[in-house]
């Protein structure tokens, strides 16, 4: 068929044939590129749609009987507050990894590191809560208990649980869960730091530190930004882990006792037995999750991104 | 690189600049970190006497240690060396103390599943049973010595492999299809740009919502009552895969030489040809490993699957209709909800010995992703 074409009419060789395998195999690649897109709008309306009903409702028909609004923001706030804990706690330390990977460790020794780094991402989340609770909560509540004796004056430190079971360490333990992601992408951008620069700073008499300050963490600070917040869009929909761990309840600011809750918790904990307006309601707590995370996240791409276009690099 | 220098000229400056890339040539400097390792070791000894004789909390005694290694290490490199040396070795010391950081928690995570789950990994009751028919009052008889140990995970590994295997299903052909169009047809176009962009974002979408997403639209499609199902599951967790499985895709047929698709271009092939039997041959070992990686990255999953799924007790081999359950479901019910609320340790036995499994299995996907690409690359020039 392509022959006959091609031989009556001569000038239309110079364009290229086209093969039913080509269209069947680019419209295929092009589909789920398109389709990718369609999951990522259908995520958002599907949400809406089934969110509905409690976004429209009665107010005294929600859960505490003051409308969605103050049934999410305590929600909201313990969401928040958890995994920003979780990413203070997490930033220096996996900064701390990554120049110890890229900078302090013997070359063949931060291979054998970037596998134990892997393996902490991989484990999965249902297990950190597992331990969390069997083992680490148990072991915060000496500290707990100190807190509450000798700062007990700062709202933050009221009450200690007795089971440990509180925000803090939930947030802890988020914590070790988001270490990777901030470590890989810091440890990405400390190798890339120009070796001209380095060298530079040490020939001019720098120890290692001065040349890592000067060198080092002003080229790689747009990259540890972004892990940052990568780690923190991470924390936010972090579920299992808070499910298990902490013992919810109403927000209160003492983050070593029992109280507040996340939002993913409070949908895992109650989808299983939800109906009608509550199944409504946390859907629309899950929708308001969404939002955030996407917010976080499309911040720290912009913010990773406009790294890459200056970086020089490759 | 450029101050490369010939390390066989007994020049003395040229013997300086040999060592640019470790040691710093300073005048301020001590000649060792010797005093550093000895300070440690004191700090050690002084940790464990606070520790064992005057009974301090074992933390509490390491982290006094700790604060008085860093003070101690600051005053003795500062009087050997000058402030900045101290100052080096003090953030020296916290950037092993970050690493000590990480890896304790991995370690104790680790002891703690390997000595809970032990011991009924291996027992054939747990690989062999479900929880269907099996009551609180079977965990009381096995406790007190007159039952036997029943009920497993069976229909939970069965489960885990199901709803796995169609998300891989799902997940692997739109993302590498995805990936192909991104390197070999997008390429720069607005299109690709926009593509690459809203998959990094899908990255960031909690698993949590995916198993919303995915229930939302069962329960618009077939009911609210029917909409728990494997399927959905697998739904749930090929929104969580595809973005993966495109970006390490992508990164693999990237590195795919242009060389060979121009060879097999001019010779004729057609382009689709060329992607099948040139490109993707080539990328195979890193496709296989990125696709290893991303099953490892969602076979741990509960969340989504909560949401979507449900949680069965009995064996369902069919994942369009009713509940089923995966391993990290099953070892989170059994965590939270024991089957005896006043016998709890038959089920949390279970719970452990689930988390191992799923902790196995995720190592020996890591591992095999890197055997994968280590064996199977393709044999370049580098």
């Amino acid at each position: 068929m392509n022959d006959s074409v091609a031989t009556e009419q001569r000038p239309a060789r110079t364009k290229p044939v086209r093969r039913v395998g080509d269209i069947v195999f680019g419209g295929a690649s092009l589909g789920s590129a398109v389709l990718i897109l369609l999951t990522l709008v259908g995520v958002a309306v599907f949400l809406v749609i089934k969110a509905m009903p409690a976004l429209t409702a009665d107010p005294a028909e929600i859960s505490g009987g003051k409308g969605f609004f103050s049934y999410v923001w305590p929600l909201v706030f313990g969401t928040v507050v958890c995994s920003l804990i979780a990413m203070v706690l997490a930033t220096p330390v996996a900064v701390g990894i990554a120049l110890f990977v890229s900078h302090y460790s013997p070359r063949r020794l931060g291979a054998g590191i970037g596998f134990v780094i892997d393996l902490l991402a991989a484990v999965p989340s249902v297990v950190f809560g597992m331990w969390g609770m069997a083992v680490f909560a148990p072991k915060l509540f000496p500290l707990y208990g100190w807190l509450e004796d000798n700062l007990g004056f700062i709202p933050l430190f009221g009450e200690a649980s007795a089971s440990g079971r509180t925000i803090l360490t939930a947030s802890i333990v988020l914590a070790v869960m988001i270490l990777p992601i901030i470590t890989s992408v810091s440890r990405e951008v400390f190798l890339q730091t120009p070796r001209l620069h380095e060298e530079a700073a040490l020939a001019l008499g720098a120890t290692r530190w001065e040349m890592i300050r000067t060198a080092v963490l002003p080229f790689g600070m747009p990259g540890v930004v972004g892990g940052t917040m990568l780690g923190l869009g991470r924390a936010l929909g972090e579920t299992m882990a808070v499910a298990i761990i902490l013992s919810p309840n109403v927000f209160t600011w003492n983050f070593i006792g029992s109280g507040n809750q996340t939002i993913p918790a409070e949908i895992a904990l109650h989808f299983p037995e939800a109906s009608g307006l509550r199944l409504a309601e946390l859907i629309a707590a899950g929708l308001v999750l969404f939002v955030i995370t996407l917010a976080v996240n499309l911040f720290a791409r912009w913010i990773v991104d406009r790294r890459a276009e200056f970086s020089g690099a490759n | 690189m450029s101050i490369q220098t010939d390390p066989h000229q007994g020049d003395i400056h040229h013997a300086r600049l040999d060592d640019y890339s470790g040691v710093v040539p300073s005048p301020v400097r001590p000649t060792t970190g010797r005093p550093a390792q000895l300070l440690g070791l004191g700090a050690l000894a002084l940790a464990v006497v606070g520790w064992q004789i005057f009974d301090l909390h074992l933390g509490a005694a390491l982290a006094g240690a700790f604060v008085l290694y860093l003070v101690a290490v600051y005053l003795v490199y500062r009087s050997l060396g000058g402030p900045r040396v101290a100052v080096d070795q003090l953030m020296r010391a916290l950037v092993y103390f970050a690493f000590v950081c990480a890896v304790l928690p991995l370690i104790s995570l680790l002891w703690t599943v390997l000595a809970e789950g032990a011991a009924k990994i291996v027992s054939p009751a747990f690989l062999t049973q479900t929880m269907n028919g099996v009551t609180g009052l079977h965990d009381q008889a096995y406790v007190e010595g007159t039952g036997p140990f029943i009920g497993g995970a069976y229909h939970a590994i069965i489960g885990t492999l199901i709803v796995t295997g169609l998300a891989t299903l799902i997940s692997v052909p739109i993302g590498m299809f995805t990936a192909i169009y991104l390197v070999e047809y997008g390429n720069k176009g607005r299109l690709a740009r926009w593509i690459r962009f809203f998959v990094d974002v899908m990255t960031g979408i909690p698993s949590i919502v995916a198993g919303l997403f995915a229930f939302a639209l069962f329960s618009q499609i077939f009911g609210i009552r029917d909409a728990k199902m494997g399927l959905a599951g697998a739904v749930a967790l090929a929104v969580l895969m595809i973005p993966t499985v495109v970006r390490n895709s992508e990164e693999m047929l990237r590195i795919v030489p242009n060389e060979l698709r121009e060879a097999a271009l001019a010779l004729g092939v057609p382009k689709w040809r060329t992607v099948v039997k040139v490109v993707l041959p080539t990328a195979a070992s890193g496709l296989a490993s990125g696709i290893t990686l991303a099953i490892a990255r969602v076979i741990g999953e509960t969340a989504p699957l909560l949401v979507a799924i449900g949680y069965a007790r009995g064996l369902n081999w069919n994942a369009f209709e009713n509940a089923m359950t995966t391993l990290a479901v099953y070892a989170y019910s059994m965590f939270t909800k024991p089957l005896s609320p006043a016998v709890r340790e038959p089920s949390l036995e279970r719970a452990w010995a689930a988390a191992l499994m799923l902790v196995l299995i995720v190592v020996a996907l890591n591992l095999l992703a890197r055997l994968i690409a280590k064996m199977f690359a393709p044999k370049t020039g580098r």
